[in-house]
């Protein structure tokens, strides 16, 4: 088996309001998958439907080659689903929210998985106590912790770091790559953009229903036109001189600088510096930019998105 | 361990750690009664012994101060991402449901024994045989039954955990316009018709007779048939409701 996740026309509505208008996407066995689109995008709904939650008004879902619709079953047997809300119960203690999970799955030496998990997940303290005491980081890995005591070859994961702080989120990443890492395949939602760039082999970019990208992180960047030199002037005139070399680039004055656009390669660069050189134009501060995928997301759906967040 | 079971063992769990829940369903049923019996019973005028008379009906409320833990459980359930876990993990709904129903008749269970022992402390005396009272014993787990299976269909039905308790107040009002409390047919017009024809009424009569020593075929077939009715009613109320949001 290649491909653990295969979607082909995906449609859902609620109502008259359509919310997936056709979805086709793959994801290959062992890899991490990311679907990236502000809220409202359908992400939360594509989550739902291929992990069995819910059922689609059209279109295939085959899950580790199992059809959705027809062989519920089995796809639930090979699956784990993480939720954009921690799916914990509050009145049991991480313990025993694990303890309930190994009695469902039936796992036989329970106590062996639990104590490796609570280790693993940093959470060997808190077991004992009462769900309702925990912070919003424990929770969620104590979520992600009783997703695995099953030991799902496919993982979904529905934002799972939305509203965690930067600690408690590299964290989470951390633990995605080592499931990466174990051989397990992942389907992660985020609206953010770095969190897309940091862990996803390969990045769908969802919109209003439809997928409007696909591809490697690299290669969406390279779609995105963003990709610029950025020079800082001593004074004025240099920086008018520098703007009259330099056809298509935007000044500002205030702060003195030059963005001349270029493709990423170094040959405009090295050209671009020699024409500085030639015409004795000294550049106080030089960098150059490549696009991240906000400005993909900008040159994509042709609005930046507020919901979008740069984190 | 059958998933129903494990379901069961979870939601004792969470009873046992909720002391609204546990006052709610057993101790506030005890207090009543020791209002109505030892405070207030004197004043009452129904032909014999108060704790006697009121004794069927205070188990029967005893039952129904259970329940709005069971519908805020469901609908806590249903609210929180936790039953998409279950769903995931191919837990039947039939488990997760019947956890609710089952928690409850045990939970139901202690309440009016608790209510029986109070009533014998406080006088009460029963000419039923053994017989007599493993029929009522069958009747209040019936009726405990039913009436679980139809609050897990209102706490499948709220929108909210707050709007799930507020649904359960007409079950819990429910008994104090039966013959619970005093005889329907002291009541004034309306209510008493009310009285006499609500579900409670026959369920009371029938535990009335069978701790008297007397008991009643025609109200005990009254009172199964109230309860096979809304076991059946809530039960299929519920799966319908749990298909359509989960």
């Amino acid at each position: 088996m290649s491909s653990a996740i295969e979607v082909s026309g995906l449609r859902k509505a609620f109502g008259d309001k359509v919310v997936l208008d056709g979805i086709d996407l793959v994801v290959e066995a062992g890899t991490v998958f990311s679907l990236l689109g502000p809220n409202g995008a359908g992400k939360t709904t594509t989550v739902n439907v291929l992990a069995t939650l819910m059922a689609a008004d059209g279109g295939s879902v085959r899950v580790a080659g199992h059809d959705v619709a027809a062989e519920t079953k089995a796809v639930r047997a090979t699956i784990g689903v993480t939720g954009q809300f921690a799916a914990v119960d509050e009145l049991l203690t991480g313990q025993e929210n694990l303890q309930l999970m190994a009695d469902l799955h039936r796992v036989a030496d329970g106590r062996q998985v639990i104590g490796r998990l609570l280790e693993r997940f940093d959470l060997v303290e808190a077991g004992p106590k009462l769900v309702n005491s925990y912070s919003g980081g424990m929770r969620r890995k104590l979520d992600l912790a009783m997703t695995l005591v099953g030991d799902p070859s496919i993982i979904f994961l529905d934002e799972p770091t939305t509203g965690l702080d930067p600690r408690s989120r590299r964290t989470m990443w951390d633990i995605i790559r080592e499931l990466l890492a174990e051989g397990v395949t992942i389907f992660l939602t985020t609206q953010y953009l770095e969190e897309a760039d940091q862990l996803a082999d390969r990045v769908a970019v969802l919109d209003q229903g439809r997928i409007v990208a696909q591809g490697t992180p690299d290669e969406l960047k390279r779609q995105a036109p963003g990709s610029h030199v950025r020079l800082r002037f001593a004074g004025p005139g240099d920086l008018e001189a520098a703007a009259r070399l330099f056809a298509g680039s935007t000044r500002d004055d205030e702060a003195l600088t030059l963005r001349v656009p270029g493709d990423g390669g170094t040959e405009p660069v090295r050209i671009l510096l020699n024409q500085l050189h030639d015409n004795a134009l000294h550049a106080e501060d030089f960098s150059v930019h490549t696009p991240d995928l906000d400005d993909v997301f900008l040159a994509l759906t042709g609005r930046p998105n507020a919901e979008v967040v740069t984190k | 361990m059958t998933d129903s079971v494990i379901m069961l063992r979870r939601n004792v769990k969470h009873v046992v750690r909720n002391p609204t829940t546990v006052f709610n369903a057993v101790l506030f049923p005890v207090v009543i009664m020791l209002m109505f019996v030892y405070v207030l019973g004197d004043a009452f005028n129904v032909g014999e012994d108060y704790v006697d008379y009121a004794t069927p009906g205070l188990m029967l409320l005893a039952i129904c101060y259970g329940l709005s833990g069971t519908s805020t459980a469901v609908a806590s359930d249903m609210t929180k991402g936790i039953i998409n876990r279950f769903k995931a993990m191919d837990v039947s709904r039939g488990a997760v449901l019947s956890g609710h129903v089952s928690t409850t008749v045990a939970t139901n269970l202690i309440a009016v024994a608790a209510i029986v022992g109070v009533a014998f402390a406080l006088g009460f005396r029963s000419a039923g045989g053994f017989l007599d009272w493993l029929g009522v014993l069958g009747l209040v787990l019936l009726t405990s039954f039913a009436a679980a299976w139809l609050t897990v269909a209102l706490g499948l039905a709220a929108k909210s955990v707050e709007g799930a308790g507020i649904a359960t107040v007409p079950l819990i009002m429910l008994p104090f316009f039966s013959s619970a409390i005093v005889p329907a047919d002291k009541m004034g017009p309306g209510i008493k018709q009310f009285a006499e024809y609500q579900p409670f009424t026959p369920i009371i009569e029938t535990m009335r007779g069978l701790l008297n020593g007397t008991p009643s075929a025609g109200t005990a077939i009254a009172a199964v048939a109230w309860c096979v009715g809304i076991a059946l009613v809530g039960y299929l109320w519920s799966t319908a409701t749990f298909k359509k949001r989960a």
